[in-house]
């Protein structure tokens, strides 16, 4: 299967409404984001990995599945669990590792998600191994004759882990519902996308394993569902898995331990911020007609609102027991 | 009560599970039309159908990574390791997804799965055939680590990691499967993880041992009792978690300890059972507490005399024994 | 004061080598005691100051009584007297020149509270829980360690347990002359006569602890063994050829110098595999014939003698026997001699020949059969092959044999033995 470019604002299946709560959850991955960043820089989070820069991509392919299909985001996917109904208070509760994280009680990093209740998939730090559980994931749907979809997110880097490699060749062979889909923002921490493969999109690595690979404009949220739409589409059909490349940029560093300025220009960096996707869907919803410029004002406040209360709520909250830490290490 | 090996406890115990639970599945490689390079499936793709015995592609990360997604989404897998000297590729997906998933989504996933693998060593398998990889696994808190040394236990515990809710990794000793044969119960009959088998009763000292040398501590006690030992002999049965009480009444008993395992001397699992004897028998121990296990080299060799050499058989056992009763 | 030595149950202080006021290290030696075994340098078992002296130079203490006081580094006032040999792991020979720390085992055994008696975890809770000291109570067990057994017994009778201990341990080693074997009806010694009085211009000599021990042991052996004694004739010109062309490039190459000891040794225990009988001892209702051949030599020292023991001596060449025997006298000379080299010997090999005795009647060597004497080398006119004179390197041997468990004719002929082989020596004598 060849495979194809989607171009820039494709026709939109989407309604006026759902196109502002998409903008909305862009928005609010950006605030979140940054409030984030500015509470680590003030001794407040010890951790933070930011996506800023690819909102577009992440709200894009978690609106283009279905709430009975299964998601395993990557740590960066703080753009797809809001889509998927997370909050700003569940985040900032993760964030600073209170008891009600729903993702693991305080347990976990920040950016480690899951949420059975929304089909959100538990997952680690040793990346890439969650394709390999969405592969399990989709044959046991499959199995029972249900239509889900398991849609995997990674950076490009981790399709250099042999997981990933095993995992297209076993979705391959038995035309698993599997939607691999890679956030390519450009750089695996300092390690641009050139030391990470040979060819030029992630997408041809598809070729190899005789699968559907598409490479999308990340930045462009319209192309980004469409695609996951299609991809998803072919795969309840039967015919098998796609691999689904968002190529964006990564504005910030890769966390809040990391140093871009040794590995990238400034330049680099400010050509990209204007491309930024929360740029491109304000143009657009405003060409639209979908909002006027005082609705969008008017939602950044409450945008911002939201995510002030939500840090509020978090610091307020109390930490796990310490003698919650020895439960759950087997069935109770 | 039928007599029958080792190898046949393993099949009886998956196809039973697989006929009771349309949920079990197996996976692994040549598991399917071949039935296993040792035939621990044979008849099970026929039986069950190619979706629920799958022929996996060759990789043990993605045999492993992929049973643990389908334990995520609700079947109960069966990962077959086609030997434990390959487990090694798989270790990533055991050690930080399966071992760790409930803990760290607080309880929201787990993960029912049983992940086997044939062991151990005497088979001419060289290097990378013959090894005991169970220590690894004893240190990760998430797992449960079972070696079933009879084809009733073999049969029973195999039932019950089918059946547990956490993820078993269940190692069967090659040598074992067809060359120790017992009865097994008819019906279904499940034996307990997590607790250890008293063998044999004795006076003057306990040997704890699981696999293929708890057949061989057999051995050497009753030998030993012709020479007027009384040697206790305890099969561990599982080793994480390890049934220390039992492991404790027994030293309380008998007052001395000898520890046989295949695996290398240095941290295997008798290092585990010394230090759990030292810190709770202090006050019992007549003897300084013995290991006798396969000597710290990266593996057995081929040839045959290093072989024997390595692996410790009924005599080695017995005499390790009246050495520690000489004391 | 430590015990150096198993059934030691004194000792004198010899020479102090410090002083009160002296700080010192672990294991720095603190002064030279005498036994009558063994002279022994004891160690400080910790450092610190050294601060007080509880025993002159010659006072001779019991077995954990205090010899000194030392103020413990960085224990602030505590004062350890220092008592108990310190610990040590084994009871086997260490090359250290002191001898205190490879006697933990007796000292284990014996000494009261403050050493730690050898044992398990288990038959120390047992004893715990009776009551029982276990320093009163004999261990049978490895390394003399005091089993279950040993406390069952100790508790049912304890006056029983400490007269009989139980023969579970195996005897590799013939106990030493001082450890005496109940079977042997043991007949009072005559009680000594009276010393004479003492004349202006007479003087006094102490008695050292050697002198005392080996007057005790001659009287004894005078008196329990009926002494008889033989004396052969043997020409020793092969010998003495067969050294003088190898002597050279042997003490050049092997670094010890090749007397005539080795040769007669090797003589005297090949004749002993002859005759097992002279590798004997009296056992009151039988006689033990020991299975393995440990030969004494005798070694004069400054104020005595002592016999360390060749073990095992018919497995040496007679090369090997120059190395081991100079060893031991060697060693003997310099006063470092362990208590493992003074145990076990089954017979003795005396060399007053070379003080220029021709002629001598040995005392045996307690509780062994017999002891050989080699004489003084001199030459001689003898009457050869037809009736010639020649002029021979001649030598005597003396031996003196236990009537009890020897005859003559045995003892004859041993010595023939003897005297052939050493005559039968030469040119093709093999002396690796």
């Amino acid at each position: 299967m060849a495979k194809t470019k989607v171009s820039p604002k494709a026709t939109s299946s989407l309604g006026p409404a759902e196109v502002r709560k998409m903008y909305r959850n862009m928005l609010l991955a950006r605030t979140v984001d940054e409030r984030m960043w500015v509470l680590n820089r003030a001794g407040k989070a010890p951790f933070v990995i930011p996506c800023r820069g690819q909102e577009a991509a992440q709200v894009g392919w978690a609106a283009g599945l279905r709430p009975t299909d299964f998601f395993l985001p990557y740590y960066r996917d703080i753009g797809v669990m809001l889509t998927l109904g997370y909050t700003a208070r569940q985040a900032f509760l993760s964030l600073i590792g209170k008891a009600e994280d729903v993702t693991s009680g305080g347990r976990q990093m920040p950016g480690h998600y899951g949420w059975r209740e929304r089909h959100v998939i538990t997952g680690s730090s040793p990346v890439t191994t969650q394709v390999l559980h969405a592969v399990g994931i989709a044959y046991a749907s499959r199995m029972r004759g249900e239509d889900a979809v398991a849609a995997a997110a990674l950076g490009e880097g981790s399709t250099s882990q042999g997981d990933f490699h095993e995992a297209l060749n076993w979705a391959s062979i038995y035309k698993l519902p599997v939607l691999f889909v890679v956030e390519n923002n450009g750089y695996a921490i300092s390690s641009p996308q050139a030391k990470e493969m040979a060819v030029q999109d992630a997408a041809e690595r598809a070729l190899g394993y005789g699968m559907a690979g598409v490479t999308v404009d990340g930045t462009d949220f319209f192309a980004c569902y469409e695609a996951t739409v299609q991809a998803a589409e072919r795969a309840r059909r039967g015919d098998g898995p796609t691999l689904l490349e968002f190529k964006m940029y990564r504005l910030l560093p890769h966390s809040s331990d990391d140093d871009d300025r040794t590995y990238r220009s400034r330049d680099e960096v400010d050509a990209w911020k204007e491309r930024d996707p929360i740029l491109r869907m304000q143009q657009h919803v405003l060409e639209a007609g979908v909002m006027t410029a005082e609705d969008d004002g008017a939602l950044r406040a409450e945008v911002q609102a939201e995510v002030d209360e939500a840090i509020a709520y978090a610091e307020a909250a109390p930490y796990p027991p310490v003698e919650d830490m020895f439960t759950h290490v087997y069935a109770d | 009560m039928a007599v029958k090996n080792l190898i046949d406890g393993i099949r009886e115990a998956m196809s039973e599970e697989m006929a009771r639970d349309e949920r079990v599945v197996l996976l692994g490689e040549d598991v399917g039309k071949r039935g296993g390079v040792f035939r621990a499936s044979e008849g099970l793709v026929d039986a069950y159908g190619e979706q629920r015995v799958i022929d996996a592609p060759l990789g043990e990360s993605g045999i492993v990574g992929v049973a643990i997604g389908m334990a995520l989404n609700g079947l109960v897998p069966i990962a077959e390791i086609q030997f434990a000297d390959f487990i090694h590729p798989a270790f990533n997906q055991i050690v930080s997804e399966a071992a760790k998933i409930r803990y760290r989504s607080d309880n929201d996933f787990h993960v029912p799965m049983v992940i086997r693998a044939p062991f151990g060593g005497g088979v001419h398998g060289g290097l990378y055939h013959s090894q005991s990889v169970e220590a690894f696994f004893m240190h990760v808190p998430g797992l449960k680590v079972v070696i079933p040394s009879t084809p009733a236990d073999a049969k029973g515990l195999l039932k019950s990691a089918i059946r547990d809710e956490d993820p078993v990794v269940f190692f069967e000793h090659k040598r074992s499967y067809r060359l120790v044969r017992g009865e097994i119960p008819d019906g279904d009959v499940t034996v307990p993880i997590g607790k250890a088998r008293l063998v044999r009763e004795g006076k003057d000292l306990s040997i704890f041992a699981y696999g293929l040398m708890a057949f061989y501590a057999e051995q050497a006690a009753q030998t030993l009792a012709q020479e007027g030992i009384s040697a206790e002999v305890i099969d561990l049965r599982t080793l994480l978690p390890l049934d220390r009480e039992a492991i404790l009444q027994s030293v309380a008993r008998t007052h001395r300890a000898l520890i046989v395992h295949e695996a290398n001397h240095t941290m295997g699992a008798g290092a585990e059972v010394a230090a759990t004897i030292a810190e709770g028998a202090l006050y019992e121990l007549d003897a300084p507490i013995r290991r006798l296990t396969g000597p710290d080299i990266p593996a057995m060799p081929f040839n045959t005399p290093q072989e024997e050499h390595f692996m410790p058989n009924p005599e080695k056992i017995a005499q390790a024994a009246r050495e520690l009763c000489a004391l | 004061m430590p015990q150096l030595g198993e059934s030691v149950t004194e000792g004198t202080i010899g020479r102090w080598l410090k002083k009160a006021g002296d700080h010192v290290e672990k294991y720095e030696p603190l002064c030279e005691v005498a036994t009558d075994k063994v002279n022994a340098e004891v160690p400080a078992p910790f450092g610190g100051t050294l601060t007080a002296l509880l025993a002159d130079e010659g006072q001779t203490l019991k077995v954990g009584e205090p010899i000194c006081d030392i103020a413990e580094s960085g224990a602030a006032a505590e004062m350890v007297p220092v008592q108990a040999a310190p610990p040590a792991a084994a009871a086997s020979p260490e090359p250290a020149p002191s001898v205190a720390a490879s006697v933990a085992a007796a000292a284990a055994a014996a000494t009261p509270a403050r050493g730690r008696v050898r044992t398990s975890p288990y038959v120390r809770r047992l004893a715990q829980e009776a009551g029982v000291d276990l320093a009163l109570v004999p261990g049978t067990g490895a390394e003399g360690r005091v089993t279950r057994e040993d406390l069952e017994r100790f508790r049912v009778s304890p006056a029983a347990a400490v007269a009989a201990p139980a023969s579970s341990a195996p005897p590799a080693v013939w106990q030493a002359p001082a450890a005496a074997v109940p079977s042997v009806p043991t007949h009072a010694a005559p009680a000594p006569s009276a010393p004479p009085a003492p004349i202006a211009g007479d003087s006094f000599l102490p008695l050292t602890p050697m002198r005392r021990t080996i007057a005790e042991h001659m009287v004894r052996s005078k008196h329990e063994s009926p002494h008889a004694t033989a004396w052969f004739e043997v020409d020793m010109s092969p010998v003495v050829a067969l050294r003088k062309s190898l002597r050279a490039e042997f003490e050049a190459r092997e670094g010890v110098p090749l007397t005539y000891l080795p040769f007669v040794t090797k003589a005297a225990v090949e004749a002993l595999r002859e005759f097992p009988q002279i590798n004997a001892s009296w056992g009151g209702d039988k006689i033990i014939i020991h299975g393995a051949i440990h030969v004494g030599v005798a070694v004069a020292v400054p104020d005595g003698l002592v016999v360390p023991v060749l073990r095992n001596a018919d497995g040496y060449s007679i090369a090997g026997l120059a190395r081991a025997a100079n060893d031991l006298i060697t060693r003997a000379r310099a006063g470092r001699l362990t208590l493992a080299d003074l145990e076990g010997g089954t017979f003795t090999v005396n060399n007053p020949g070379s003080y220029g005795s021709v002629f001598s009647a040995p005392v045996i060597n307690q509780p062994q059969a017999a002891i050989l004497s080699m004489e003084s080398i001199v030459k001689r006119p003898v009457v050869v092959e037809g009736d010639a004179i020649a002029v021979r390197s001649m030598m005597f041997l003396s031996f003196s044999f236990d009537h009890r468990i020897l005859d003559g004719a045995t003892a004859n002929q041993y010595l023939a033995s003897v005297k052939k082989r050493l005559e039968g020596m030469g040119p093709g004598t093999q002396v690796y």
